[in-house]
């Protein structure tokens, strides 16, 4: 197999991908949760389980006409006799009172409704709590290029950051798509994303520091080329023991775990890609680069003397 | 087997051993959304009358200590962060929206007279207990200190024949017709149910709040819902231990089995570090963990890896173990510091659920770096020793 050979080919897809994803993100945007920008989540329990259109007929009803809840977003937790809704008077999130008064109405209309989860943000935690993931992103990111710079080299470092901010947009991108739900857990899963997948890429970079030293005949891409087709095995097993895992977590783990699972479960493919074709890919190119542009100072050198 | 290894043998088996110990006598420490409960935060506001410094919010969060002493929590947490927040986390309180509404409350009671002057306040107070008045309503008794009873005998002599009203944080409860001078004793009615009587007095007794908080964040949980939680991922880590310990056994074979056994020890280390750290178990952590469990058996494939990579150059197989030991050793290290420096983000920046997840996330990555470098290669050289040539083509060569 010969992965760095067509490492134009894997760069050029990763591009597309990324844009794709950008555009995406800028054309729907993420959803983001109510940590994020304040509002009230609250969760009700049913005696049997309601369908949206239900629930939503009730909240716009003229009862509860004062508190306007014609944007509230309703979404039955499948398998239970659960429903979320997402809502906000007038900017901030529900009282107390509001929330009892949704409870009398919709136990009018549906027998017993107890209230099992509720959370209210005012607007200016989420900016804080947003912040602080934000945050707690460019800092990992900066630690690994630190650490990798220093354990390998420079361009290993930025290489494999090019190939995790790769990962995270491709992984907003399909949230941003599907429309699911971006909070602080999520925050987590893409930062668990950026680990693993950093520790893929750190696999294979071990392994071409290793090549470089015992391998001199070979070229560099040869020696790219080999190191991953080398550690493959390792990067095919463990990705599947990880992906194993997460899907058990995905299908039992229960409804509040799914998107973060579904997030770590995209990461992980992406990841993986990105750790074979696309870390390793663009080393070798800067590489190249990097010794053409010397060897030229080089020659350059050489042929004109009388000007320096 | 060699003294070197009989000894490492006696210290794995005694860390197993306390490990099992710690798991079964200390609880772990489960979070919010397992047990149920309530995290706030809460934001002093000026009054026109009392500004919210720092005495203020001192007292404020003394008059939350003694609320939350009344529900009855076993242990909460309040602290205070920067200048006016108060945080308040209370796990396992029966019912959790039941305590964000006494907390929140600022609780200011007043009687004031018809021309609307203020007779007493809460403070007054002496004792506050919820009953039943003589047309059995529910109501809130109240016996009054001496300064209060001084104030009240004088306002109902001045006032027979009209009416006090009292007021709970401006809300008009009740304003009874004075019918003879009252001492020390009364009754506030006005409440419309048992509960609200019963919070009522609860919050009379705690103390009004100096300056009223706001509410910025709360979350509350019921503990039915973190029971399912705990049930769902229980099923979940199951299957996915299941799973991961099938591949590998399909995948290695002799070499897979003691990975096996390496991935028991390291969930073993992980649970009883949670314990005994009392770090707090949430949610996304037991995600973390089940996930861990998948990049715990990495370092064991890396190695692997390695021996057979070792073995194919012609070394003899127990030369190959150590050499594949040795050498996966580097790569090990840095691609799970990496990892660590991803926890430690999350773990700084992070607050309750996610917190709990850079916890787990951080000790299973240390767990598993041992276990494989420690627990697998100790295993692993035990039965190859035996009977070196035989195991050789375990490693796939």
């Amino acid at each position: 197999m010969d992965i760095i050979g067509k490492r134009r080919t894997y760069l050029a897809i990763s591009a597309i991908l990324v844009v794709i994803g950008i555009v995406v993100l800028g054309v729907k945007g993420l959803n983001l949760g109510v940590d994020f920008t304040g509002g009230s989540l609250i969760r009700l329990r049913f005696e049997r389980p309601v369908a949206a259109s239900e629930v939503s007929s009730v909240l716009t009803s003229s009862a509860l006409g004062d508190m306007d809840l014609v944007k509230a977003v309703i979404q039955p937790i499948r398998g239970t006799c659960d429903v979320q809704i997402r809502a906000q008077v007038e900017g901030r999130p529900l009282s107390n009172e509001q929330v009892t008064k949704i409870t009398d109405e919709l136990s009018k209309s549906f027998g017993a409704v107890s209230l099992v989860e509720s959370q209210m943000v005012e607007a200016i935690i989420g900016k804080e709590i947003l912040n602080k993931a934000i945050l707690a992103v460019i800092l990992s990111c900066l630690g690994i290029v630190a650490y990798v710079s220093l354990r390998f080299e420079f361009k290993f470092g930025v290489a494999a950051v090019c190939a995790l901010i790769h990962d995270t947009i491709i992984v907003l991108g399909v949230f941003a798509f599907l429309g699911r739900q971006v909070n602080s857990p999520f925050i987590a899963a893409i930062l668990t994303i950026i680990g693993y997948s950093i520790n893929d890429t750190i696999v294979i970079y071990d392994k071409i520091r290793e090549n470089l030293k015992f391998r001199k005949k070979e070229t560099v891409e040869e020696i790219a080329n080999n190191s991953i087709l080398q550690t493959m095995t390792r990067s095919i097993n463990t990705v599947l023991t990880t992906l194993l895992a997460v899907l058990a977590l995905y299908f039992f783990g229960g409804a509040s775990i799914k998107d973060f699972s579904l997030a770590i479960i995209l990461g992980l493919v992406v990841g993986t890609y990105s750790s074979i074709c696309i870390a390793p890919s663009i080393w070798v190119e800067w590489t190249l680069w990097d010794r053409e542009r010397k060897r030229r100072q080089v020659t350059s050198g050489r042929t004109s003397p009388k000007e320096a | 087997m060699r003294p070197g290894t009989i000894w490492r043998f006696v210290c794995v088996v005694a860390i197993v051993v306390l490990c099992a110990l710690a798991i079964w006598k200390l609880p772990i420490n489960l979070g919010l959304d397992l047990r149920g409960g309530t995290r706030m935060v809460l934001e002093a506001r000026d009054t026109e009358s009392i500004k919210a410094d720092d005495d203020a919010v001192t007292r404020a969060k003394e008059v939350i200590e003694r609320r939350v002493n009344q529900l009855g929590v076993a242990e909460p947490v309040i602290y205070r962060q920067g200048a006016r927040r108060i945080i308040v986390e209370l796990a396992g309180v029966k019912d959790p929206h039941r305590a964000r509404e006494i907390i929140g409350r600022t609780a200011q009671l007043e009687f004031r007279d018809e021309r609307g002057n203020v007779i007493m306040t809460g403070n007054d107070l002496k004792t506050a207990v919820a009953g039943y008045d003589q047309y059995s309503r529910p109501s809130v008794n109240f016996e009054l200190t001496q300064e209060g009873a001084k104030k009240f005998e004088k306002a109902t002599l001045d006032n027979i024949g009209r009416r006090i009203a009292i007021y709970l944080d401006e809300e008009l409860l009740s304003a009874p017709m004075v019918q003879s001078v009252i001492k020390d004793k009364g009754q506030i009615t006005g409440l419309g149910s048992m509960d609200k009587a019963k919070d009522l007095s609860m919050m009379l007794r705690a103390g009004a709040l100096p300056v009223p908080l706001e509410v910025l964040h709360a979350e509350v949980l019921e503990p039915t819902l973190g029971q399912e939680a705990i049930e769902q991922s229980k099923v979940a880590a199951l299957i996915g231990a299941a799973l991961v310990i099938v591949f590998m056994l399909f995948v290695y074979k002799v070499p897979g089995f003691v990975a096996d056994i390496a991935l028991v020890i390291y969930a073993l280390i992980v649970v009883s570090a949670l314990a005994g750290l009392k770090a707090v178990l949430t949610l996304p952590g037991i995600a973390g963990l089940i996930l861990s469990v998948g990049m715990a058996v990495d370092a064991n494939v890396i190695i692997f890896e390695r021996i057979k990579e070792e073995l194919r150059s012609g070394k003899r197989i127990r030369a190959a173990i150590e050499a594949g030991f040795s050498r996966a050793f580097g790569c090990i290290l840095d691609s799970n510091v990496t990892t660590l420096i991803t926890a430690g983000a999350l773990y700084v920046f992070g607050s309750g659920a996610v917190r709990g997840f850079a916890v787990t996330l951080g000790l299973g990555i240390l767990a598993s770096m041992f276990t494989a470098v420690v627990v697998t290669k100790l295993i692993l050289v035990t039965i190859v020793d035996r009977n070196p040539e035989k195991y050789r083509k375990h490693f796939g060569v």
